[in-house]
């Protein structure tokens, strides 16, 4: 048998969605494609398709999740898909044996599909090579690692909004370093092929060896963002500001903030995304999540149709070779 | 083989068919849906020799499958658009050939997934044997009798031509 | 009892000694080479025609559990272990579980050796009670309950007062000091080299320079204390470079390299693979080589195992919440043979980074306890098939840990006997 990647089956189909690297070109504008024709199903009365009815799927999550959680619980049930929700108590570590146990437990159950989020990187690659053949995994946020579908549904809106991707220059702002949302994002507008890949912040919030993965480093705002056509902001979480990585959450907004004056060193047509949830006045203001150039409540909704695209191509797949059905 | 020619003419009788239907009726701005892809084709002929005030819908029932987990996701499904509202509206749901009558399943509970339309009429341009459910159309252009292991397809969009191919 | 171990390829690198000849063994001691020494007459002889002969290998730093983690291995298991794997002399170094700052600690680890009898286990003396990194730890007792050597393990003494402290007072007790040089703040939280492995898959790395920082701290402390110092398992060229300068301007320190940093790099990790978690971590291609080249060099002088048997459950985690480490005492003979293989050094030479060289920096090689084969030292011996190819698979792995990522390699060259004392401790020959 041919050797194929984890999350691709013996056929070359995706059967986990772990990580956009490794994903082909074309397999992620037929993501795309598909996620554009549920995109209505939201309009109707009845915002439901019968695809997955029958199916059940599992978010489990391992660190707290908001927002993320609930599309793809709303994804799943667009889908008709049955949805259990397992929250693990966050203090204590599960791993090991016990992790297993858990999940050979819910495959008993007959679940279809593993919706993961956990706090260090590598966990849904882990469960993804435990799983019994016919379970599906999608990662849902994986420590720094990964937040594949984060990245789709960012792709998704660009496209929607931009047409192209090859006269693009993107930049992406803020805290690279602990992001899982900026590795998947690199993998996608690399793989994609935007015209210039641009990070923008400090450097103790840009990993060493960054470049290796195809982008433009710049330390400076003002820089960053001319001629952009498409700024992605990044949320700063509050722990930066101990273990010596930023003095301050003032100074950060004075030097790497997006204000109405910074983002008009863009391009006049730029568009503002953000992966949520936002801190206002902290790495974005206010008047610019709001202003008429930022997408960030379209990505929202476009992440549904997205996950929806995701978890029906995972599962409607005809059992490859070697897979129970 | 049918002609082209036939085709047309095939079609002409439909919409006179369907004209004394929704007259006899007394149906006043019925919309018509064709379904994705030869039912749209033959929807949209129907649809101008009709004159009809609401734009045409179209439907891709992939969704609706019931042999999803056996084929899997098509990624080229192109989105269904409805142009009105189907509550209280009378429906001409159109499509090519009407075969197991799986189709017509599934795109009637897609429909009803959008509202609850007063009525539905079922019209196609070729119907063989081989129902699986209890559903027949109400205008038929043609009915086609065929061995086990023949199929008619329909071609287009322009020009319009069915073939009878033998099957694997 | 009386031995001859027949027909074989002798390789002495002590000695200078690589020639067919024949070694004969009487009362667990050496009593010649070549030919029958007067008024010895051999009880059994061992036919070791196509092998190799050599001293019992000597492995600088193997974990073995006990006490304190006897669910995951014991001395008894790891010892039958490193028996089968030609090694009759361990080094087992402190850790915070069992760290070995008392004279009873250092008891009870030989005395279950002993009991066991496959190898001898060298526990390492603390270097500070309990390795806190605070209070000197009563070096001198430790010595005289038989440890030839401190250590800290793998607990970073933070303060360089401390440590310079540390320095002179082993240095005073005429002990030798072995060094993890690994920053700790550099390395808080990593599990893997900082580079374009862990940038991908989103892993808290850990710097070259925690290792540099703290090579170059130690350095300028050995210089000022006269310590007799050892660098173990060294993961970065720099650091290589860094040791050989010190080494040419004449400070008394050595260094080692665990065989695994010799095969593995950071792109090893693939898409986090957590058998190759180890620490250090394993680190660059440059860095591999630098490594390489450090041991054809001489700067490195021996390759040690770095053995650490882990339960199932230590890897089946996330990779930074897996356990770092390797069971390594099954590879250590055919993967330091194949650097002999792959021309990087010459199989003498090979031999000598498994026994000479370690027993020169334990002390042993002067008091004939290891590392070689001369006449009147303690008949420890490996003997060894070079030819046969095999695979290393779990389920046959002697070591209680499973944990490897050599699982599924082709190794060559497979032990036949191995004698400590005189005694065969394994044997698939007659």
């Amino acid at each position: 048998m041919r050797r194929h990647s984890l999350q691709h089956d013996s056929e070359g189909r995706l059967h986990h969605l772990l990580t956009i690297e490794g994903l082909k070109r074309q397999q992620i504008i037929d993501i795309l494609d598909t996620a554009e024709s549920f995109v209505s199903v939201g309009d109707r009365q009845v915002r439901k398709v019968p695809l997955l009815r029958g199916k059940t799927v599992v978010n489990l999550f391992f660190e707290a999740s908001t927002r993320t959680l609930t599309t793809f619980e709303l994804a799943a049930k667009r889908l008709s898909a049955d949805v259990l929700k397992i929250n693990i108590n966050t203090s204590a570590t599960v791993k090991g044996e016990s992790l297993l146990d858990m999940l050979h437990n819910l495959e008993a159950m007959q679940c279809d599909m593993f919706v993961v989020r956990h706090a260090d990187s590598g966990a849904a690659h882990l469960i993804a090579r435990h799983v019994a053949p016919h379970v599906s995994v999608i990662n849902a946020g994986d420590g720094s690692h990964a937040h594949p579908t984060q990245a789709l549904l960012d792709m998704f809106t660009i496209r929607r909004r931009k047409g192209e991707f090859a006269p693009l220059t993107v930049a992406i702002v803020g805290d690279i370093k602990h992001s899982r949302v900026a590795r998947s994002l690199i993998h996608a507008l690399t793989t994609l092929g935007v015209s210039e890949l641009r990070v923008v912040a400090p450097k103790t919030l840009i990993p060493a060896a960054v470049e290796s993965l195809g982008v433009h480093v710049f330390h400076d705002l003002d820089e960053g963002l001319r001629g952009a056509d498409v700024v992605i902001m990044l949320r700063l979480q509050k722990e930066r500001m101990q273990g010596a990585m930023l003095p301050s959450e003032a100074e950060y907004f004075a030097t790497y903030g997006l204000t109405e004056e910074k983002l008009a060193l863009a391009k006049p047509d730029a568009i503002v995304m953000h992966p949520g949830p936002i801190n206002r006045g902290v790495e974005i203001a206010s008047s610019v999540a709001d202003g008429p150039q930022s997408v960030i409540l379209e990505q929202v909704s476009n992440g549904i149709a997205v996950r929806m695209a995701v978890m029906s191509m995972a599962l409607g797949r005809a059992p490859a070779e070697g897979e129970g059905a | 083989m049918t002609e082209q020619d036939d085709i047309e003419q095939l079609i002409r009788q439909m919409a006179d068919d369907l004209r004394a239907r929704l007259e006899a009726a007394r149906v006043r701005d019925a919309l018509m849906v064709g379904i994705h892809t030869g039912g749209l084709w033959v929807a949209e002929r129907l649809h101008a020799l009709l004159g009809l005030e609401q734009p045409l819908g179209e439907l891709d029932i992939s969704f609706y499958r019931d042999d999803f987990s056996r084929i899997g996701m098509n990624p080229q499904v192109r989105p269904s658009r409805l142009p009105v509202s189907v509550d209280e509206r009378h429906i001409v749901l159109v499509d090519d050939i009407l075969h197991t009558g799986r189709t017509i399943r599934a795109a009637m509970n897609e429909l009803f997934d959008y509202g609850r339309p007063a009525a539905i009429t079922l019209a196609v341009l070729g119907e063989r044997s081989g129902r699986e459910l209890p559903i027949q159309a109400d205008v038929v252009g043609r009915h086609f009798d065929l061995g086990e292991h023949e199929h008619v397809k329909l071609s287009g969009p322009e020009p319009l031509r069915l073939s009878i191919l033998e099957a694997p | 009892m009386n031995i001859t171990i027949q027909h074989g390829r002798l390789i002495d690198p002590a000695n200078g000694i690589d020639s067919h000849t024949d070694l004969h063994i009487a009362d667990g001691v050496i009593a010649g080479v070549g030919k029958v020494p007067d008024g010895f007459s051999a009880d059994s002889h061992i036919n070791a025609e196509g092998q190799v002969v050599c001293p019992g290998l000597i492995d600088l730093r193997a974990r073995l559990r006990e006490p304190g983690g006897e669910s995951r291995a014991t001395i008894a298991t790891e010892t039958a272990a490193a028996a089968s794997a030609g090694i009759t002399t361990l080094v087992c170094p402190p850790d915070p579980s069992q760290p070995i700052d008392t004279p009873a600690l250092v008891d009870l680890i030989r005395h279950r050796a002993k009991q066991s009898g496959h190898a001898r286990v060298l526990p390492l003396g603390a270097l500070t009670q309990g390795l806190a990194g605070q209070q000197l730890a009563e070096m001198a007792t430790l010595k005289q309950a038989g440890c030839v050597v401190v250590s800290n393990g793998l607990q970073a003494v933070e303060s360089t007062q401390v440590m310079r402290r540390a320095m002179e007072y082993a240095s005073s007790q005429g002990l030798t000091i072995f060094l993890h040089a690994e920053d700790p703040w550099l390395a808080a939280g990593g599990c893997a080299h900082e580079g374009v492995v862990s940038v991908r898959l989103g892993l808290v790395g850990i710097p070259e320079a925690a290792e540099t920082i703290a090579v170059a701290r130690e350095l300028q402390l050995i210089e000022q204390t006269g310590v007799r110092a050892h660098f173990c398992h060294l993961s970065s060229a720099r650091a290589v470079r860094m040791i050989a300068r010190a080494q040419y301007d004449g400070l008394p320190v050595s260094a080692d390299v665990a065989v695994h940093q010799l095969y593995l790099t950071d792109m090893d990790i693939g898409y986090f693979d957590t058998q190759c978690h180890v620490r250090p971590p394993l680190r660059s291609q440059r860095d591999r080589e630098g490594l390489r080249e450090g041991l054809k060099q001489g700067t490195v002088a021996a390759v040690c195992s770095d053995h650490q048997p882990l339960g199932p459950d230590a890897k089946l985690a996330p990779f930074p919440a897996s356990e770092p480490g390797i069971s390594g005492l099954e590879t250590l003979l055919p993967l330091t043979l194949r650097l002999a293989d792959e021309g990087l050094l010459s199989l003498p030479e090979a031999i000598a980074s498994i026994t000479q060289r370690p027993a020169g920096i334990l002390g042993l090689l002067d008091h004939g306890e290891g590392g070689t084969l001369a006449t009147g030292a303690r008949a420890d011996v490996c003997v060894f098939d070079p030819e046969p190819y095999w695979e290393l698979r779990a389920d046959e792995l002697q070591s209680a840990g499973h944990n490897s990522p050599f699982l599924g390699w082709e190794l060559k060259g497979r032990v036949s006997c191995t004698l400590l004392a005189g005694e065969l401790t394994y044997h698939t020959c007659d």
